[in-house]
């Protein structure tokens, strides 16, 4: 009898988490103010940057030759389309949470771990959409990626973990404060985290202290990694020290978000 | 006898043309100052944006001067304009969200039952915009020196990079009335938002025209911020000469009278 409950608990669980997945995507898709600005700005400032800074593609060593300075800003694009709806994915726990949707979950039959991981699947297909989106809108123009299908899934499989390790750390805040302007306060800190990298511009050409915490920054790590996919062509060490640095994220944000959200059960019960 | 105990400076529908504007504008100021210094989530953006975009564009850019043809070798030359013009414009934006609170509660109701002339509400509201950046132009040039920013015209040079950034602060603040007039909620403040950094963007914020290429540079041009930010940048890229700063002078002027027209034009749906 023990032995049979146990997968069918399981199977429950998948289940809620698949019917809260699905309201998740179908809020998000339904609110076009939750989508568009993610969709809008990164497209609006890689073809800003693409036209202002053009030449610096023509300084030796930048990008390889043959390649242009819009494929370099290719995986900045996507990580913030990603940053846009991780952060917003965790905004929307926090409406839920002051609006008393969370507390109405909570006092149903629903299983803990399922509000969690419903949550987050809708800001993974938000991410794995918006990699594909950024590609096929910035192909036409010549952004190209040299490393071929490989090279997209790679930019797509970092999108999506990207999409899940902010997400959870957004989720964990809404959890903590409930409040979803503090969820949308953690932008700015990602956004300039983003800045001190290379995702806008080649470390080569930065210099001093700026330069070495450019160098330090894991983000430099996961951007460069993508990039190798993009200009260079499809590498397996580049694409898993993309996708190590992702997980890194992933595990500290799962953990903040457990650990969020059980004290925020503790406190609801 | 009633009539006769009722003050006379009870204002009239277009308002109160016998009472001063000066105290009301006074009291909003002050109002707006008090908020910002007892609002924590309010002052921290005020302080930490100009550093953030001072550092970061001329620490990201730096290797910019390295293109042919870039107008000057010391990055914090150029950049340090772009980041004061770019801060000061959120000043407006917080004006804006400002009023769209105050529109949302009711509180601007009852100013505009204060015994002054109407115009005076949203006047101080551009006033307290522009008042407000001071703080990130006091805040970029002071870590512009720091990291090396020279003045090749001297004093001039901070005049016009003042008046720019008090230019963009009023400037983004009628664009936000306008908004906020036509909206009448704290959200419209995302809308204002865009406006904002469409301009700050499609502008010679990171490269001069000469050095764009595609299709930016045909939108730049067009684009008063640019004649505005060359206004704010003529006493440190070049010695301020005259040529370099009317056309800005000029971009002030007619942006100002199109967005106070499009401000008024909100404005009356409010106040008909």
């Amino acid at each position: 009898m023990t032995v049979a409950s146990a997968p069918t608990r399981r199977t429950h669980t998948v289940r809620q988490a698949a019917a809260l997945g699905r309201r998740a995507v179908v809020r998000f898709a339904r609110q076009p103010s939750s989508w568009l600005p993610a969709t809008v700005f990164p497209l609006l400032l890689v073809a800003v940057n693409a036209s202002a800074m053009g030449g610096v593609a023509d300084i030796p060593g930048v990008v390889p030759p043959g390649t242009t300075f819009l494929m370099f800003l290719l995986p900045a694009a996507i990580i913030q389309g990603v940053m846009f709806g991780g952060i917003n994915g965790g905004s929307e726990l926090a409406t839920d949470i002051q609006g008393g949707f969370f507390d109405r979950l909570v006092a149903s039959p629903v299983s803990r771990p399922a509000i969690l991981v419903g949550r987050l699947s809708g800001a993974v297909a938000f991410g794995v959409v918006q990699a594909v989106f950024f590609q096929v809108v910035l192909w036409p123009f010549g952004a190209d990626v040299v490393g071929g299908p490989a090279g997209r899934l790679v930019l797509v499989i970092v999108a999506a973990l990207l999409s899940l390790g902010l997400g959870s750390i957004a989720a964990g805040l809404a959890a903590r404060t409930g409040q979803p302007e503090a969820v949308q306060g953690f932008f700015p800190l990602i956004f300039i985290l983003l800045f001190l990298s290379s995702a806008f511009f080649p470390v080569e050409l930065m210099s001093g202290w700026y330069r070495t915490l450019a160098e330090l920054n894991p983000l430099t790590w996961m951007v460069d990694g993508m990039r190798v996919q993009v200009l260079e062509g499809f590498s397996l060490s580049a694409a898993a020290t993309s996708i190590g640095v992702c997980l890194g994220i992933c595990a500290v944000g799962m953990l903040f978000a457990t650990q969020q959200l059980r004290r925020r059960l503790a406190v609801a019960s | 006898m009633t009539a006769t105990s009722v003050p006379h400076e009870v204002p009239s529908a277009s308002g109160a043309a016998s009472v001063p504007p000066w105290p009301l504008i006074r009291q909003i100021l002050h109002r707006s100052a008090t908020s910002l210094r007892r609002i924590p989530a309010a002052i921290i953006p005020v302080i930490v944006m100009p550093i953030f975009f001072t550092v970061a564009f001329s620490g990201t850019f730096r290797g910019l001067t390295e293109l042919p043809g870039y107008p000057t070798d010391n990055i914090y030359n150029w950049m340090v304009p772009y980041a004061c013009l770019q801060t000061a414009s959120f000043a407006a934006l917080a004006s804006a969200f400002s009023l769209g609170r105050d529109l949302e509660t009711g509180f601007y109701d009852r100013l505009l039952l204060a015994p002054a002339p109407r115009w005076t509400v949203p006047t101080a509201s551009v006033l307290w915009a522009m008042v407000r950046a001071l703080l990130p132009l006091t805040i970029t040039l002071s870590l512009g020196i720091l990291g090396g920013m020279t003045f090749p015209a001297g004093p001039a040079a901070v005049w016009w990079l003042a008046v720019g950034a008090f230019a963009v602060a009023g400037l983004g603040s009628l664009w936000g009335l306008g908004v906020m007039y036509r909206l009448q909620r704290q959200s419209a403040g995302g809308l204002v938002q865009i406006g904002l950094f469409v301009v700050m963007f499609l502008s010679v914020g990171t490269v001069p025209l000469e050095l764009q290429q595609g299709w930016l540079p045909y939108v730049a041009r067009w684009n008063p911020l640019t004649y505005i930010l060359d206004m704010a940048r003529s006493g440190f890229i070049g010695t301020g000469a005259w040529a370099d700063i009317w056309p800005g002078l000029v971009a002030i002027v007619v942006s100002a009278a199109l967005l106070a027209w499009w401000a008024e034009r909100g404005w009356r749906r409010l106040v008909p």
